[in-house]
């Protein structure tokens, strides 16, 4: 198996890995929603952080907890608690982030017995002086909590440990990316999709292992000239759909780079190595490029997007939103305009559990490549 | 006196009441939005605020005090949030969005609406103790009318309100008033911080004492009345016409109550209400349910603006507010939540709960499943959910909720046996 295979390997089936990694019974497995949880924290007391994204097929039984105009991420998250697909877990972590990932946390606290549950509410405005003091409070509370909930110390040289190996993690992800944009043609949109996501689920020593022999590996590649396609810049929430990139890819399009919270959110902005850890994490979740739940300013997330597109030299952004999702939809107009200004064409898609039909996206993706 | 003119005595004297309770409302809420749009020539300055958001402060600065979410309410009633809605979603708003949200963004760049559109504010305080979509609006107008926005961010209490959160939200008390003393270029009079919290507070056990009026068989007054009686102490809380109107008001509930009079004229089931009212058929909703002789008698909605009088400090009003604002209904756990709505079924004596699943507001709406169970499971009474929009009527069938109602009705009728 190549490395790039053992991460689609862990995509295809994610509790099936869940499972095999608690029969190894190195870590204790304590799952988590969101791209603000402080996974080195976790980490660094001796539990695994993974990423949970919900299954996207036969929702039901989340039906009597949840209205039909719930999100599908949400709704296929507790859909998995319920349906036991998730019995591996010793708990679960939920940031506050938007009103259903808040009432999620309820209905979870609620309903699913088991695994501890454990919330963390960070600050929503990032651009004050008192939310920085708060952001710092919170993460202390976090770290109490989680040293009760597994029984555990929580050092700070681990937790100092912690970030010096999810930088790496972050800084080859990084790396991955900057390889793609310089050479889309090295790496498919879903191979580096699966790369990422995979990196937030994987036993984080393997992540480590397999991440610079992918960097190496493509390294080799000779490198191709850039006619892999129109270079685009994906942005949205989480993707849960590696179809896109495909069908992209098809109609003649390539993403180089992204603005997703599986994506580039999750990996841009490093922690601090070599001050108070606690205070370099606070900074981080501060400065890091914000979740539209989240406030940095007024025109932050727009001229973020605006910057990456005109750095990566993209030619257009494809919006790829979860329906339902409330801070997306409320941003995008603003940044639908902003994009405008600046000349940079947009299209925008929306996908609930499954992805619209293939026939349909890409009908609108020709036209979009051919108008560019 | 024949039977029939004792009736029509009293049909004309209920006539007269209740045009002077509407013409007083009306004459309080037209003056304040004549004010509202009239603030530059008076020198004054106009916020917007969110319904949750802390009025006191902008009370106590002299600013008018504007918002948003009254006036989403009020094109609901008036049946024009369709319209608006819809103009909203042309302008790139999703269909799936807050519809206040929507039909205000769209107002605001038409002047349209029952009132013409709203004055135009000087500055945006947003407290987000409500939704998160009042963030992501607030931001949008901060953006439209480029003016400052202030954000008192009230961390959600899942499972209590935590030392950190107490903290964070004072502080940011003080960032508020610092922001408020540079948008208006003059400092915070405290004394008259004090009074106004002294204000506020007395008129908030007014409208307490008013919605437990209808504790009493035939209850006085109905959820709908509520509904419309709210929006002084929504929008002018912390003032002396708010105690003025409310003390009159109670004095005609409990009139009414001595004298027998209920809201529906043969009271017979006693219901509970949750959620934003369905703004384009409360009269309806209303008729519909007193059909049955069904009286909604009490709801978790207009009991939001007085139901953190536990936490308010009368001596130390300001430095309370970060308590009381910070762990009100929408703020908490479903689970709180629940065990908040069970305390009202016992309060009010209720036959059943009538729940809004509001497409338009998430935190409100996820969860009622659950309260639902735990309210059959604690007490046995059933409940009705009736699938809606607060505003935009594109989402409500009403030969369906009609269905559901007399299909709800016989149910309660059959478990009541009367």
């Amino acid at each position: 198996m190549t490395p790039i295979d053992e991460f689609h390997e862990v995509l295809r089936d994610p509790a099936a890995y869940g499972r095999k990694l608690r029969e190894e019974g190195r870590r204790k497995i304590v799952g988590y929603f969101c791209s603000y949880t402080p996974e080195e924290m976790i980490y660094a007391a001796g539990a695994h952080p993974m990423r949970l994204f919900g299954t996207g097929e036969n929702i039901h039984l989340a039906d009597a907890h949840l209205q039909s105009y719930c999100c599908s991420l949400v709704r296929g998250a507790l859909e998995g608690a319920l349906a036991g697909h998730l019995e591996f877990l010793d708990g679960a972590v939920f940031p506050h982030t938007c009103d259903s990932i808040q009432r999620l946390s309820d209905v979870w606290r609620m309903n699913v017995k088991g695994p501890f549950h454990l919330d963390i509410v960070m600050p929503v405005k990032l651009d004050a002086e008192s939310a920085k003091e708060y952001m710092a409070d919170v993460l202390k509370r976090f770290r109490k909590d989680l040293e009760d909930k597994l029984d555990a110390k929580l050092s700070d040289e681990a937790l100092k440990d912690a970030i010096v190996r999810f930088n790496k993690i972050r800084g080859c992800l990084g790396r991955l990316y900057e390889m793609k944009n310089k050479n889309p043609g090295i790496i498919s949109g879903s191979d580096l999709y699966a790369i990422v996501k995979a990196s937030m689920m994987m036993d984080r020593g393997r992540v480590l292992d397999l991440l610079p022999k992918v960097i190496a590996d493509l390294g080799k590649k000779k490198a191709t000239a850039e006619t892999a396609g129109r270079r685009l810049v994906l942005a949205g929430g989480i993707c849960n759909h590696p179809d896109i990139y495909r069908i992209i890819e098809e109609t003649g399009g390539t993403v180089v780079w992204d603005d997703l919270c599986t994506g580039s959110r999750y990996f841009e902005g490093l922690t601090e190595e070599g001050k108070d850890p606690v205070t370099a994490l606070a900074e981080r979740y501060i400065s890091r490029p914000p979740c539209p739940a989240k406030h940095a300013g007024l025109f932050s997330r727009a001229d973020h997007l605006v910057r990456i597109a005109k750095e990566k030299r993209a030619e257009g952004v494809v919006f790829f939103f979860l329906k339902f999702c409330d801070p997306h939809a409320f941003d995008y107009p603003y940044m639908k305009e902003a994009l405008d200004g600046e000349g940079i064409p947009s299209v925008m898609v929306e996908a609930e559990d499954q992805l619209p039909s293939e026939g349909q996206l890409q009908t609108r993706f020709e036209t979009f490549v051919q108008m560019l | 006196m024949p039977q029939f003119l004792l009736y029509l005595f009293a049909k004309i004297k209920k006539i007269i009441l209740h045009f002077k309770k509407q013409k007083k409302m009306k004459e309080i809420m037209t003056v304040y939005y004549m004010e509202a749009k009239s603030a530059r020539v008076g020198g004054r300055k106009v916020a917007w605020i969110t319904s949750g958001g802390p009025v006191e402060p902008l009370i106590a600065m002299d600013v008018i005090p504007v918002y948003p979410e009254n006036h989403g309410a009020m094109i609901g009633a008036s049946k024009m949030g369709t319209d608006l809605c819809e103009r909203a979603e042309s302008m790139g708003y999703s269909t799936d969005l807050c519809s206040y949200a929507r039909s205000d963004i769209a107002c605001a760049t038409v002047n349209g609406g029952p009132i013409g559109g709203l004055p135009r504010p000087d500055m945006l305080v947003c407290c987000n103790n409500i939704c998160g979509t009042v963030l992501k609006w607030y931001e949008i107008q901060a953006r439209y009318f480029n003016v400052p926005l202030f954000i008192l961010d009230t961390p959600f209490c899942h499972e209590g309100f935590t030392e950190e959160a107490r903290r964070y939200v004072r502080r940011q008390l003080d960032e508020y008033i610092v922001f408020l003393e540079k948008a208006c270029g003059r400092k915070m009079d405290h004394d008259r911080m004090k009074e106004v919290g002294r204000l506020s507070l007395e008129g908030q056990r007014l409208w307490q004492a008013v919605l437990d009026t209808t504790t009493h068989s035939p209850a006085p007054m109905s959820a709908f009345d509520a509904f419309y009686h709210l929006a002084l102490i929504v929008t002018l809380r912390g003032t002396r016409d708010v105690i003025d109107y409310y003390t009159q008001l109670l004095e005609k509930m409990k009139d009414r109550v001595a004298k027998g009079i209920g809201a529906v004229p043969n009271e017979k089931y006693r219901l509970l209400w949750d959620n934003i009212p369905i703004w384009h058929r409360t009269r309806w909703l209303s008729q519909k349910f007193a059909s049955h002789d069904a009286c909604l008698v009490a709801d978790t909605y207009t009991s939001a603006w007085c139901g953190t009088m536990k936490y308010i400090d009368e001596n130390r009003f300001f430095d309370s507010m970060a308590e009381a604002y910070t762990r009100i209904y929408l703020n908490i756990g479903v689970d709180e939540m629940a065990r908040t709505v069970l305390g009202m079924v016992d309060k009010y004596r209720v036959d059943g709960i009538v729940m809004h699943s509001n497409r338009s507001c998430k935190p409100y709406s996820f969860g009622q499943y659950d309260i639902q169970k735990i309210v059959e499971r604690e007490r046995g009474i059933p409940s009705l959910i009736i699938e809606a929009d607060m505003v935009d009527e594109r989402s409500f069938s009403e030969s369906q909720v009609a269905t559901r109602i007399d299909a709800f009705m016989e149910m309660i009728k059959q478990r009541k046996g009367v």
